[in-house]
This record gives structure tokens, C-alpha cells and sequence, in this order.
């Protein structure tokens, strides 16, 4: 039996300890915000914080998560009002929105270690995360508008 | 023994005593001598120098740091290379300042501790890393001279002396190299005779082939 601390909350899981992460969140925890795309850190479908860190749960063996804090798209807010998620719904940026969780995720670190960042800032830590709808300009307005909200505190 | 100073006094020294401080003072002298060859064996056990030899085992170990395995993680811009073909590493992950990646795009976020199964996964290693942004340590576009002069000067080397290049041998990022994951060509020597190499290169001298 493993136990993971999951967005805040513990689960006892039996499960093999070379399992990917993803596949514990989404069969076993029943958390499906995190999506399966490309299975070998290609895409950041995937991406969920470790100890706040924008880890590719696809490759990550559920072992390396014990004992750490993992964070899904579903407990990055309390109540879906991270300045991200804001901003997201404001510029209405998902098209299929199936990449949008690992790009909020990673946008999420982006956000955490530079409070204004520059299109140079956003492009080299988007970079790996890829998005089949292009919606990358509404990405990177999405991530201004919220560092905006997060300077202002709204 | 009587001795009889310009003011007339006479002094009497034991000769007992002057033999006795004669033979400390030599012992003293032999010691010294002994110590100062001491220390001199130890230098040249780490150096023997000799030029031929040392530029031949450069030239193995040249063969080995240029290649893909450890070239790729010493490139010459600021994003890692790939693949044994070493063109850029797809994603664009740039070094950042202490060399583990920026933002959402740290090594570690990928590249796990260990190896995965399967072609095309993220190679692992618990100390994955490119030099650092302020000693970059390049091995890619470096001619033999160029590189061997890098890797002895400690401005250059990432501070280490003589001593700690030869350990660094066995560095656990180093031997990743010859445990590259699936797909992936290693070095083109083994580990065992490229640490000879290595350390052939440094004791006798670390000359840099001539340019």
C-alpha cells in the first residue's frame, strides 16, 4: 500500500510502484483533470506540481511521489479562481481544451517565479507544452492577464 | 675549552653540550632534506610528465567528450542537444542559471532518476544538469587543444584541481554516459578505458595537443 498526499488529502493506494503517476490519478484517484497525451514527456498533457515543480506524471513513477505533495489542475484553487483559471475563462483560450490542464499547470510555476513575465519569459517555459488547437497567442495574453491579476490582487 | 673575550673575561663551554646541539642540528637539516624529497615523490607520482604520452591519451579521451553522450549536455548555446545525431533538444529547455532549466522546464520535470523502458524516453539520472549559466564549460565546436587547456585551468574547469578531475571520473552524471537508456549509442570506448585515459592524460602532464 502507498499513501500520496494529493491535492491536500491523503489516499492509501495498492498499487505497483513503478506505475506512472498519471495512471494513479486518473484510474485509481479518480481524478481525470490530467490528461494522457504523448506517454513520454513529449507533450505536458501530463504536467502536475511535486513539491510544486511542474513534473511529467506520464514518467513519473508513483514511487518518486511518496511522501511528497502533489498538486492536480483539479486543487490548484480552492475555487477555480486561481488568476490563471481567471484569466483562462476571460479570453475564453481553450479551443478543444484537452492540453489545458498541463498548460495551466506549467503556466502556474511560470507565474509562481516571475510575477511579470515578458513574451521571451513565456515562450521558453511553454515550450513544452504543446497544443494541437494553436491556441499559443490566447496562452500567452491568458498568462499576461494573469500575472495582471496576481500583481493586483484580483 | 677556554675562550678569552676582547674585554679579557674568559668563558668556559662544555663541549659535551655543543656536541650534543651540533648533532640535533644536523638531524634537523636530514629531516628537512628527507621531507622536501618526501613531498617532491609525491608531485612526481602525480606528475610524470612526459608529452607523448599524455597527448595520445588526450586524444581518447577527446574521442569520448565529444561524443554525443557527453557532448550533448555541454553544448555550446544555452539549450542541451539530442539524440546521437545532436540536434537541439526538441521543447527548446534552456539551461537557466544553475543549469537545471527554468520554470515549468527544469531537467528534473523529465529526466527522472532512473532510466525508463522504451525507445525515445526521457534518460534518467538523480543529478541531471548542464554546467551552469556562469561556468558553461563547453565541449561542443572545442578543437583538442582548446578543449584540453579548458578542462586543467580551474577558471574554466568548474574549479577543480588536478586531483578532483581524476575523481571526477566516477561521477555519477559521468558514467550516465555509458548507461544512456534505449536507443542511445555510448561512448566510444568503455568507462573502464576511458578513466585510464583520463587519468594517463593528467599524470603525465595534461598536455594540450598542439593546435
Amino acid at each position: 500500500m502507498i499513501t500520496l498526499n494529493i491535492n491536500k488529502k491523503n489516499y492509501n493506494v495498492d498499487v505497483d510502484p513503478e506505475t506512472p503517476l498519471l495512471w494513479v490519478l486518473r484510474d485509481v484517484i479518480n481524478l481525470v483533470g490530467t490528461k494522457y497525451g504523448c506517454g513520454m514527456a513529449q507533450c505536458g498533457a501530463c504536467v502536475v506540481h511535486l513539491n510544486g515543480e511542474a513534473v511529467r506524471s506520464c514518467v513519473t513513477k508513483v514511487s518518486r511521489a511518496v511522501g511528497q505533495k502533489v498538486v492536480t489542475i483539479e486543487g490548484l484553487s480552492e475555487k477555480n479562481d486561481h488568476p490563471l483559471q481567471k484569466a483562462w475563462i476571460e479570453l475564453d483560450v481553450p479551443q478543444c481544451g484537452y492540453c489545458q490542464g498541463g498548460q495551466i499547470m506549467s503556466a502556474a510555476v511560470l507565474l509562481r517565479e516571475n510575477k511579470n513575465p515578458t513574451d521571451k519569459d513565456i515562450d521558453a517555459a511553454m515550450a513544452g507544452n504543446i497544443c494541437r488547437c494553436g491556441t499559443y497567442l490566447r496562452i500567452r495574453d491568458a498568462i499576461k492577464l494573469a500575472a495582471e491579476k496576481q500583481r493586483k490582487g484580483i | 675549552m677556554k675562550l678569552h673575550s676582547k674585554f679579557g673575561k674568559t668563558y668556559f663551554l662544555p663541549v659535551k653540550t655543543i656536541v650534543v646541539l651540533a648533532f640535533i642540528l644536523s638531524g634537523i637539516v636530514l629531516m628537512s632534506f628527507s621531507f622536501k624529497n618526501e613531498s617532491s615523490n609525491a608531485k612526481n607520482e602525480m606528475i610524470n610528465k612526459d608529452s607523448v604520452e599524455s597527448v595520445k591519451a588526450f586524444m581518447d579521451v577527446y574521442k569520448v567528450l565529444t561524443s554525443p553522450r557527453c557532448m550533448n549536455c555541454h553544448p555550446s548555446g544555452d539549450v542541451p542537444l539530442q539524440g546521437d545525431d545532436s540536434h537541439i533538444h526538441t521543447m527548446l529547455p534552456q539551461r537557466g542559471k544553475d543549469g537545471k532549466g527554468i520554470y515549468a522546464m527544469k531537467c528534473s520535470n523529465c529526466h527522472q532518476p532512473t532510466n525508463l523502458e522504451g525507445l525515445n524516453k526521457p534518460p534518467g539520472n538523480p543529478n541531471w544538469h548542464l554546467p551552469p549559466a556562469n561556468m558553461k564549460m563547453v565541449f561542443e565546436g572545442r578543437t583538442p587543444d582548446q578543449l584540453a587547456k579548458q578542462l586543467i585551468n580551474p577558471k574554466t574547469n568548474g574549479n577543480k584541481t588536478l586531483q578532483q578531475l581524476i575523481e571526477h571520473a566516477d561521477d555519477g552524471l559521468v558514467k550516465a554516459g555509458w548507461d544512456p537508456g534505449e536507443g542511445r549509442t555510448v561512448p566510444p570506448m568503455s568507462h573502464e578505458e576511458f578513466k585510464k585515459a583520463w587519468i594517463t592524460w593528467i599524470k603525465t602532464g595534461a598536455y594540450a595537443p598542439k593546435p
